[in-house]
């Protein structure tokens, strides 16, 4: 019994170990709990910059939604605050659908190559050049842009080159890479007994592709665009350098706009703190913040609608 | 057909604690996952210095049982009830489980060195433990290559990466590795499945020599092993204990029908 | 043949066109930079410094502080996200705590770079009054990094064998030390992997960097190392322009006579440096691997 007392002693001590496991627990706690905090500081941060411009300085919603002109600190001739984002919105929103369109049959075109006609030539050429291209730093594709595209436009559409298409363009390139490799992703999760199934009752491979198994990768190609979408969106200087920098209302293509981020990268630099200036373009940010959340919200609900059952 | 929960359809030897040395024992244990219970009945006494084999059909709640001894359920299941290793409940909460762990070793059923040196994983342990004193690792590295029966394949090669060792090479180093902690008792969860026929009568021989110092439990779904290999043996189904006996008894005199029909191979 | 295996023939040429057609934009975009790049770059041009106003001008401090602040960086970012995948991967229970974790650090992996750079700015540069300098640059590339290199750590985790981790808990060792001394190491060549293509996407990024670690580049003494000094190179207190925020800088508002050289050898030397980081990531990945189960 002695003995048996002492053996319970001995295995109820906490031991270093058990020490070990409590501190290492906690720390690696506070590293995820530092980055929750990071996340909620920008969202707090960035929404009380932003909302200043309307409960600070008192500037309606509809001016700034619904307001076409942008020089913050000036009025309006018909007497209004200059604070009018709607351009660069509707600038933002131009250039990312549009970006969308032209990319989403390239991309799914490329991605049906690589995984359904010709998967060798796919896998040795196009999927390493794809992974290099999504790397590549988003100001060499704006600098590509200003040196080929932005002349090309001009040559072609007459103005100065810079605009909307331009932005388009570039983004177009962009975005296409992230596409394509997500699209591959979704199509490589289709099941091999689909098109087998598929193949085995006649359909001939087109059938089988635009009927199968594009159908069953609805929910990971959707997802891939909107990622996309989401890229070209909140991607600043790229667009900033083709697209023109000018806060107005885009009439045609081919005219000099602006976006959310575009304004923001240049403006940022050159106003004070705590003026309405600079409460205006923080409230892009916040704009800017919302549509970040936007799309993720819409990936969350793709997700959930087409996940694959397996 | 199966009506295990009449407890006359049960069989469990008991030993007589005067005469016997219990080292480890199992009391009223109910294994549940969640909310379902996986494991119950099973009032288990185990021996010292003996080889007992845990059979049953996949599902049983052998393994069960086994990683319950040693408490590597924790994270997984709640284990509810006693288990007393040389007569102290090691399942309650004041206890130090990594204590427990450390006297109550464990080899598993796939063989998994560390992306480490042979000589390494042996001493790793150790040198967690603070021993870093290069003479007594040496010592126990030998020492335990030695138990395990590996040494005299490795004693050239220690510090090669132990991932590159063959698979019945590598489940030894992992006994070696057990024994490094001076346990004393050894549970293995089916440690020769992954092994040819060659290694596994290796690995066999290894453990009879080993009895000699630490009580050894096995779980095993190769009948044959448990025959040849134990001394008592326990058979499982559907979550229960049926039968415990000595392993002659077991398998040529079985009190239970539904263990007959298990160990000659009619069940199901 | 009938009609719909010629409409299918049709599709499938269609598809090879469009494939071709992308590969042909690809080709050109990779061949532009390279070729129109490559010419400009010599060893003094990688290593002289910039020029405001004359032509002749080289990247050779933007180069500096890239590398210095992708350093500091992974630095900064690695210890918490290896953290935080450790505590994802093998801590987190399958909750409401652990999911919205995870969709916090899928928002802030999915925000705009310029996004993060502002909240940097307002942070780093106001509030902790760093200014534009290395310091504030630094951690806003750690905010912009940790989501991308957490998720890879912990995909690197994940791939670890669960015997490993049992085999470690088997020995009586804390979840803890099994998870730092087994199955870490046994993750490396992933960790590895994973880092060099983060620190890719680190050393191109210039939208987070513009209003932190600032668009200018003054003259370095590169010989003085001393960090407390205002023009040592390692001074973190300095502003510091990087390769990728030069690109940006020069050809919005650059006008030295050499602008489109200079920008595109800069752009090609980031696309080479990109191309290396991902091809390396591949090659020491697998090295390691290799090392880790061979005979010596």
């Amino acid at each position: 019994m002695q003995q048996n007392q002492k053996l319970a002693k001995q295995l109820m001590k906490k031991s270093k170990t058990a020490r070990y496991e409590r501190f290492g627990h906690l720390l690696s706690l506070s590293a995820l709990l530092l980055i929750m905090a990071i996340v909620l500081g920008i969202i707090i941060f960035i929404a009380t910059k932003g909302l200043s411009t309307f409960f600070k300085d008192h500037i309606s919603l509809k001016d700034f939604f619904g307001g076409v002109i942008w020089n913050p600190g000036t009025q309006t001739p018909s007497g209004q605050q200059a604070v009018g984002a709607l351009p660069m919105i509707v600038g933002s929103f131009l250039v990312t659908i549009l970006a969308a369109v032209v990319s989403t049959p390239f991309a799914i075109g490329t991605a049906v190559y690589m995984t359904e006609i010709s998967p060798k030539r796919g896998a040795k050429i196009l999927q390493p050049v794809t992974e290099l291209l999504v790397g590549i730093p988003s100001v060499v594709y704006g600098f590509i842009g200003l040196s080929v595209v932005v002349p090309f436009v001009r040559h072609t559409f007459g103005g100065s080159g810079f605009g909307i298409l331009s932005g388009t363009f570039v983004l177009f390139v962009m975005i296409l890479p992230t596409i394509v490799s997500m699209t591959v992703d979704s199509l490589k999760a289709v099941p091999k007994y689909y098109r087998q199934a598929s193949l085995a009752l006649g359909a001939t491979k087109w059938q089988t592709i635009w009927k199968v198994v594009l159908r069953a990768a609805t929910p990971g190609i959707l997802t891939a665009i909107v990622f996309g979408m989401a890229r070209a969106f909140g991607e600043a200087l790229a667009v900033q350098m083709v697209i023109g920098n000018a806060a107005l209302m885009p009439h045609n293509l081919v005219s000099p706009a602006s976006t959310l981020t575009s304004v923001l990268t240049a403006g940022m630099g050159n106003t004070v703190m705590g003026s309405l200036q600079n409460d205006a373009l923080w409230s892009l940010a916040l704009v800017l913040l919302v549509m970040s959340l936007f799309f993720n919200l819409l990936v969350h609900f793709i997700g959930r609608k087409g996940a694959f059952k397996k | 057909m199966l009506n295990s929960n009449n407890p006359t359809d049960r069989f469990i030897y008991h030993f007589n604690p005067e005469e016997t040395t219990i080292t480890m024992q199992t009391k009223n244990l109910e294994v549940y996952y969640g909310k379902t219970l996986a494991m119950q009945h099973a009032d288990i006494q185990f021996k010292q210095n003996t080889i007992t084999a845990l059979i049953g059909p996949s599902g049983s709640g052998k393994s069960t049982f086994l990683r319950s001894l040693n408490r590597m359920n924790d994270d997984v299941a709640t284990v509810k009830g006693q288990i007393l290793y040389q007569g102290v409940d090691i399942n309650q909460p004041k206890i130090d489980v990594y204590e427990v762990r450390r006297r109550i070793g464990m080899v598993f059923q796939r063989p998994n060195p560390f992306a480490k040196s042979i000589y390494g994983n042996i001493t790793f342990a150790l040198e967690r433990r603070g021993i870093h004193d290069k003479r007594v690792l040496d010592e126990v590295v030998e020492k335990t290559l030695k138990q395990a029966a590996v040494w005299d394949q490795v004693k050239d090669n220690l510090h090669k990466s132990a991932l590159s060792l063959s698979g019945g090479q590598a489940q030894r180093v992992c006994i070696a590795r057990a024994l490094a902690v001076q346990p004393d008792v050894l549970l293995l969860d089916e440690p020769a499945s992954a092994l040819d026929p060659v290694s596994t009568q290796q690995l066999e021989q290894t453990l009879r020599e080993l009895k000699q110092d630490y009580t050894i439990i096995i779980v095993t779904h190769n009948m044959q092993q448990a025959a040849r290999l134990s001394d008592y043996t326990v058979f499982f189904n559907l979550g229960e204990a049926i039968e415990y006996n000595k392993t002659r008894k077991v398998f040529t005199r079985p009190k239970i029908e539904l263990t007959d029909d298990y160990v000659s191979g009619n069940f199901g | 043949m009938n009609r719909t295996q010629k409409q299918s023939r049709t599709a499938i040429l269609i598809l090879r066109l469009i494939a071709g057609l992308v590969v042909l934009i690809l080709a050109f975009l990779i061949g532009y930079i390279f070729i129109t790049g490559l010419p400009n770059v010599s060893w003094r041009f990688l290593t002289s410094p910039a020029k405001a106003f004359t032509a002749g001008g080289g990247i050779g401090i933007q180069l500096f502080n890239s590398i210095y602040l992708l350093i500091l960086a992974m630095l900064i970012s690695l210890p918490i996200a290896l953290g935080a995948s450790i505590y994802l991967n093998e801590y987190a229970k399958d909750n409401w705590f652990t999911s919205t974790i995870r969709t916090a650090i899928e928002i802030l992996s999915s925000l705009p770079s310029v996004v993060v750079g502002l909240f940097g700015f307002l942070l780093f540069v106001i509030q902790f009054n760093y200014g534009f300098s290395i310091i504030s640059g630094a951690l806003t590339l750690t905010i912009f990094n940790l989501p991308l290199l957490t998720r890879n750590i912990e995909e690197a985790l994940a791939g670890v064998s669960d015997d490993q981790r049992q085999g470690g808990l088997g020995l009586g060792l804390s979840k803890y030390e099994t998870i730092i001394h087994i199955v870490v190491p046994a993750a490396l060549p992933g960790i590895i992997s994973g880092i060099i293509l983060c620190s890719g996407r680190v050393f191109g990024e210039a939208a987070a960097l513009i209003y932190t670690a600032g668009q200018s580049a003054p003259a370095l003494n590169f010989g003085d190392w001393n960090p407390f000094n205002i023009d040592s190179p390692l001074s973190p207190l300095r502003p510091a322009e990087t390769l990728a925020v030069h690109i940006w800088k020069i050809n919005s508002e650059g006008i030295m006579p050499d602008l489109t050289k200079v920008s595109s050898g800069a752009a090609a030397v980031l696309v080479l440096a990109i191309l290396i980081f991902n091809l390396s990531a591949r090659y020491i990945g697998r090295k390691v691997f290799e090392k880790m189960t061979s005979v010596n």
